[in-house]
């Protein structure tokens, strides 16, 4: 028991930096592991040859066209599907009658991926970027729209008392409690619309692209060319990792009056 | 007609005049409060008490102009209620701080809608931070307080406004006993200075007798007056009030009209 105890204790004052250290360099003896069983070594390319693969492809320039390009797509589909979800999840929360015209074809349209659409959007705007940044427009902007939606509905009634109470009107109301009120939910949307844009970018550059790192993937797949498989999916979850921290440093600056963070 | 102004008391800040109120809900129609008669007076401080569920709560919202009375009216300065006014602040039981606010901008709030200039409203803020003593919190947000502080920082801000008329619902009713005690003794004296006029919602027999001149004894649903209570303690009233012979004497009193309500509910 006494042993025990003590060993907690010794855990608790390792610091975090430290376990995370511990866990990367598990991992890596795991997938060097899996790299050298013969079963599994066709999936896993080692370690080693990942870098190879990297230097390779740095040396061509490739890996940066093709990092630049996706991020592109992904940031502007997300910008536009941003600008758009927050007046339309205003006015559905504001607006009764708006909010009953539109929610049920967001509800509709949301259960539907938007990959779904890429032959609809390759007719209308051609093969090229365009075609990109219009489907991860369609999916950032329904999942920003919902939960920004949900977060303008969901405003502490007794805040809005309050605020009438103090003299506020409509106009008001909706700019001193309502929009701050929102904030929390918005920078969940933006979490949730960025996961969504990386998660459609991937799916729609596999599609049919020139560039783009789900291009780089999956014409690697296709000569079993399995380092640069790796290679692209090690980077797309960088980005992913780098969108997530730029969110939680929104959120520090924005929501740290929160009691409890929401998301 | 219901409301001659004729028929009022000369000094009536608030008069309540037959108001009745009807929810419709899924089983039905509710009537939360049926034939509600009784005036508050000017600078008077009046305590509502009642068991849960008869209307205290909607009484109040209606004399705030946020909910409307199915039938009859309510009077402020012989002006019918229409909406909420800044002539009616309201102290919640939930604080109902904005939370994205320090304390000072909290309180600032109803300042700034009201266009002053903002040395006025600099120095009507200083003066409610001092009288809640949390001068030091000024920079605060509600999320760094205690209950209690928040508790205080909604008084003060209900009080910046200058409202006519202070309405408290069970605003202590969330604290532990001790903030409650010291929250009711820092009301008093500041009511004492002030006789701002103060409309005070408990379930709470003692916090009724110790802050109130008059206790209105609510019945169970439909909410009516079942009757009023005049107590004849003079003020300055402090915490040791609670102990002497006619604060009991009420308290017996009172406590056991109110009583026989929870019974009724109960059943």
């Amino acid at each position: 028991m006494r042993k025990q105890g003590k060993l907690t204790d010794l855990m608790s004052h390792v610091p975090n930096w430290v376990w995370l250290l511990i866990s990367l360099v598990m991992g890596f003896m795991v997938w060097q592991l899996l790299a050298d069983t013969p079963k599994t070594s066709i999936v896993f390319a080692s370690p080693k040859e990942i870098v190879l693969a990297f230097i390779k492809e740095e040396k061509l320039h490739t890996i940066w066209t093709n990092i630049g390009i996706s991020l592109f797509r992904v940031l502007a589909g997300f910008a536009i599907g941003f600008v758009v979800a927050i007046p339309i999840a205003f006015l559905m929360g504001w607006y009764k009658i708006f909010r009953n015209l539109v929610e049920p074809w967001i509800q509709f349209i949301r259960n539907i991926p938007p990959i779904a659409y890429i032959p609809l959007i390759i007719a209308g705007v051609g093969v090229g970027e365009r075609a990109k940044v219009t489907v991860i427009f369609i999916a950032t902007f329904l999942v920003m729209v919902v939960s920004i939606y949900q977060g303008v509905r969901n405003v502490d009634e007794t805040l809005i008392k309050a605020a009438k109470i103090l003299g506020a009107n409509n106009r008001v109301i909706f700019l001193k409690v309502v929009v701050p009120a929102s904030i929390p939910f918005i920078l969940v949307g933006v979490r949730l619309g960025l996961a969504a844009a990386l998660t459609t970018l991937v799916a729609a550059e596999m599609t049919g692209a020139s560039s783009g790192l789900g291009m780089m993937v999956w014409s690697a797949g296709q000569y079993f060319d399995m380092p640069v498989v790796l290679l692209g999916i090690i980077i797309i979850g960088i980005i992913g990792l780098i969108f997530e921290e730029i969110v939680k440093f929104l959120e520090r600056r924005l929501t740290g009056w929160q009691e409890t963070h929401v998301a | 007609m219901a409301g001659n102004p004729c028929s009022m008391k000369v000094r009536a800040k608030v008069k309540i005049d037959n108001v009745k109120k009807v929810f419709a809900g899924r089983n039905g129609e509710t009537v939360a409060l049926n034939g509600v008669n009784f005036n508050i007076e000017e600078n008077e401080f009046i305590c509502v008490v009642g068991p849960s569920g008869c209307g205290k709560s909607t009484l109040l919202n209606i004399i705030a102009g946020l909910e409307e009375p199915t039938e009859g009216k309510v009077y402020v300065d012989d002006k019918e209620v229409k909406g909420t006014g800044a002539e009616r602040g309201v102290v919640f039981q939930q604080y109902a701080l904005f939370p994205w606010l320090t304390v000072r901008k909290n309180i600032e709030f109803g300042l700034k809608l009201k266009n002053l200039r903002q040395d006025e409203i600099d120095r009507i803020t200083k003066r409610y931070l001092d009288m809640v003593d949390l001068k030091e919190f000024a920079e605060s947000y509600p999320k760094e307080l205690s209950g209690g502080m928040k508790q205080r920082v909604a008084i003060a801000r209900a009080y910046a406004v200058n409202p006519k008329v202070l309405l408290m619902d069970e605003p202590f009713g969330a604290l532990d006993a001790q903030s409650r005690t010291q929250l009711q003794s820092e009301l008093l004296k500041t009511w004492e200075e002030e006789r701002k006029t103060c409309f005070f919602i408990t379930h709470d027999v003692d916090e009724a007798i110790i802050l109130a001149q008059r206790v209105v004894i609510m019945s169970a649903r439909p909410g009516r007056v079942k009757e009023v209570v005049d107590v004849d303690i003079t003020y300055p009233r402090t915490q040791e009030t609670k102990m002497t012979k006619k604060f009991l004497e009420l308290k017996r009193y009172i406590w056991g009209n109110v009583y026989q309500e929870y019974l009724a509910v109960r059943k």
